[in-house]
């Protein structure tokens, strides 16, 4: 019980030291970033060490000891601090990383949830693989059930990009032509902030995402909606809007399930009123976003590959904008 | 009066190729490791089989390299040694020039030692492809 006190003492101590928040890699909530945490702060207080060993040497030199010393006490500063105790020091933090690696990156038991993302230009494209057979598909937003691990199989099909939730877990790069893997073990509930770690052009900075770890009750009825195809039009302004999605060409490039939309250039928009962010997570979902999101995307998002839609009349633009909000 | 020819100290006899030995051997190493495991895990193992084979090539390589910059830097160590100069061997003698030769040959062996040892140390923690 007093370790376990200790322990959460400690842990608290390094939040408020390394600062916290939903993009925080020193505010863990994963067992990856849980021990790069711990990587990081090893090396920092190795790094003072090394700091005060340096200035208590100074010190010794200028104040303790001025005078001249003899050849073979000068060789043994020279041999031991330059030589010997940097390759000691270097040694010990390799070993200890490299020991960290293989779990690291160990495969997730077999049975385990397994989400297949894919980078595009500015985007996310996220399959939840079903057991079962099947998927789902969403985009821009990861949920994860708490406490399991999680295996995401990473692709690309245009530039290098790489997915990192640093509250989770470390980085992994997304390259065109192979598939790369990441396991994360969420240890607790809450929202966190996910990034592109490697530029990969205009809109690097704004191609995010927000990841979601739930209770796993929670994350089991969340999956089971997101499978559901998209939820009808209740009123006018809806429909109307879902008539316009369709004559405008949208379905050409967005897949909305249940309406005869199965485009697969953008993102699957069936629950896009349900997500967090617009934009992949770096606007709010709300009326008045989506509706700029959709008149003038390249002006809210630089090289972004939708075309705008400015020339709308505003009504349509309303209800086009009413429908999607309304797709939860 | 200058030495024969034939002297260990005398100018024709120095070389700067003995100083490149140890951190060819270094490059060597790590090159042949780098190629075998990738080869290995290509067309071998797979993306996810053992790592064995290319763990045992790597520690021959490891081990002949290790022995071959022992070699050269116990070379440097005789030069370093030569006579009963003391370091840094800054005289402008031939005999101070051989001394620091060997001594500079020695230090690198020993650095390129530490670098074949530190890329070793990758497959003793790594047992597949991953």
């Amino acid at each position: 019980m007093l370790r376990s006190f200790c322990h959460s003492r400690f842990n608290a101590t390094l939040a408020l030291i390394g600062g916290s928040g939903v993009q925080s890699s020193l505010d863990p909530a994963g067992r990856e970033a849980e021990r790069i945490a711990a990587l990081f702060w090893w090396m920092t207080g190795g790094t003072v060490v090394i700091w005060l060993s340096m200035v208590a040497l100074a010190f010794y030199a200028i104040h303790a000891r001025p005078e001249a010393h003899t050849e073979k006490r000068a060789r043994l500063f020279i041999i031991g601090g330059g030589a010997l105790v940097p390759t000691v020091v270097l040694g010990g933090l390799l070993t200890y990383g490299l020991s960290m690696l293989p779990d690291l990156i160990a495969k997730a038991p077999d049975g385990s949830l397994r989400i297949a993302v894919t980078g595009e230009q500015w985007w996310w494209r996220v399959r939840y693989v079903l057991p079962e057979g099947g998927e789902v598909v969403t985009a821009n937003e990861i949920r994860l059930p708490v406490g399991e691990p999680v295996q995401f199989d990473l692709d690309s099909p245009d530039v290098i990009h790489s997915f990192w939730i640093p509250t989770i877990g470390g980085k992994m790069d997304m390259i065109p032509g192979r598939q790369t893997r990441l396991v994360l073990h969420p240890t607790r509930t809450g929202t966190f902030r996910g990034v592109c770690a490697e530029y990969c052009g205009a809109s690097h900075t704004y191609m995010a995402f927000y990841a979601v770890v739930m209770e796993k009750a929670d994350f089991k009825r969340w999956l089971e909606e997101q499978r559901q195809p998209a939820a009808e039009p209740v009123d006018p302004l809806t429909k109307q809007g879902r008539e316009h999605f369709l004559a405008n060409g949208c379905s050409a490039c967005h897949t909305v399930r249940g309406i005869g939309a199965d485009g697969l250039v953008g993102p699957d928009l069936t629950h896009l009123g349900s997500r967090l962010s617009l934009g992949a997570g770096f606007l709010p979902n709300d009326l008045e976003t989506l509706t700029r999101w959709i008149a003038r995307t390249n002006e809210v998002k630089p090289g972004v590959h939708m075309p705008h839609f400015r020339m709308l009349p505003a009504d349509e633009l309303h209800a086009l904008a009413a429908y999607l909000a309304s797709l939860k | 009066m200058s030495e024969p020819s034939h002297h260990p100290t005398h100018e024709s006899r120095q070389s700067l190729w003995r100083l490149i030995v140890s951190p060819t051997i270094w490059a060597a190493h790590f090159l042949l490791s780098y190629i075998t495991a990738a080869i290995w895990c290509e067309k071998v193992a797979g993306r996810d089989g053992p790592l064995t084979g290319a763990r045992v090539a790597i520690a021959i390589y490891t081990v002949v390299a290790l022995v071959g910059i022992a070699i050269n830097g116990w070379g440097g160590w005789r030069r370093h040694s030569y006579g009963a100069g003391e370091v840094p061997h800054d005289a402008d003698t031939p005999e101070d020039r051989h001394r620091f030769l060997g001594f500079a040959t020695l230090l690198l062996a020993a650095l390129s030692a530490i670098a074949v040892l530190f890329a070793a140390l990758v497959v003793i923690f790594f047992n597949d492809c991953r």
